[in-house]
């Protein structure tokens, strides 16, 4: 047991540095089509989190709706905006909005990791057991019904929404 | 492991796309910031998810708000992205800051 939570935790630094680094690169890479595909990175490091996390189900949706459909979606809107290939020097604000911008995300984060190793400690996860698929689904089809149903008129109102919006007349 | 471990993860991504959204001028880009953020508040949620699974094993609920939550960030990308599409048709630019119409 104990051997088993050594790897997950070697498994975990990996690929949250992975995915640290990957964040980084998205938000400061001068190449917009080098940005997607570090976000990819980012992406597919999540899915393995929840993975270690036992969460079978969301780590599948994931791959399949993010690295999917989302990532598509993101490389056609650089490609039908006609981004430059290659490097491109224009995307970043000026730099007084960028130190501010640097500072409120590093105000943040010392005010937010302070808050959660204040409040959590050392609260470890206990035995995680695998959170079977069918068990996702008798959740969402009893106790979340509507909310679902809610979601699937959204996602319908949103694609009418962006059709009509993308279209050209 | 440690809970911990996980939200401090998701708090590093969640500043990192603040960072991108307050800094960057491209609008794929500040969409592509917003997915961090939306994919550090799922990391919250299964991790919460499986917290409380190890306690109760019947208790999904963590998961089911991460399905919503990627369900609503695919919708948002969708009509995000038909958006800047509609700004740089009408303004050949897709820079945030050339969008100040209401501006008097």
């Amino acid at each position: 047991m104990l051997a088993l939570l050594v790897a997950q935790n070697i498994a975990f630094y990996i690929i949250a540095a992975l995915m640290v680094v990957g964040a980084l690169r998205v938000v400061t890479c001068k190449n917009l089509m080098h940005a997607a595909l570090w976000l990819v990175l980012v992406l597919a490091g999540a899915a393995a989190q929840y993975i270690l996390l036992a969460s079978e189900f969301v780590a599948i949706t994931q791959v399949l709706v993010y690295l999917g459909a989302i990532i598509v979606l993101f490389l056609f809107g650089i490609m039908l905006t006609r981004a430059k290939t290659g490097t491109d020097d224009d995307l970043d604000n000026k730099k007084s909005a960028k130190f501010i911008g640097g500072g409120i995300a590093v105000l943040l984060l010392g005010l937010m990791g302070y808050s959660l190793i204040d409040g959590f400690k050392d609260t470890e996860f206990g035995n995680l057991m695998v959170q079977r698929t069918s068990q996702v689904s008798d959740s969402i089809f009893s106790t979340y019904l509507l909310p679902f149903e809610v979601l699937s008129i959204l996602l319908l109102a949103a694609l009418i929404g962006a059709i009509v919006l993308a279209r050209r007349d | 492991m440690f809970l911990n471990q996980f939200l401090l993860l998701a708090a590093i991504l969640f500043c990192i796309g603040v960072y991108g959204v307050l800094a960057r001028k491209n609008g794929v880009l500040v969409l592509m910031s917003i997915e961090l953020i939306l994919n550090a508040v799922n990391i919250n949620l299964v991790a919460f998810g499986a917290y409380w699974n190890a306690t109760d094993n019947t208790n999904v609920s963590g998961q089911v708000f991460a399905l919503f939550v990627i369900a609503v960030a695919a919708a948002e990308v969708g009509v995000g992205l038909a958006l800047v599409l509609l700004i740089y048709r009408n303004r050949q630019s897709i820079d945030i800051d050339d969008v100040d119409m209401l501006k008097g």
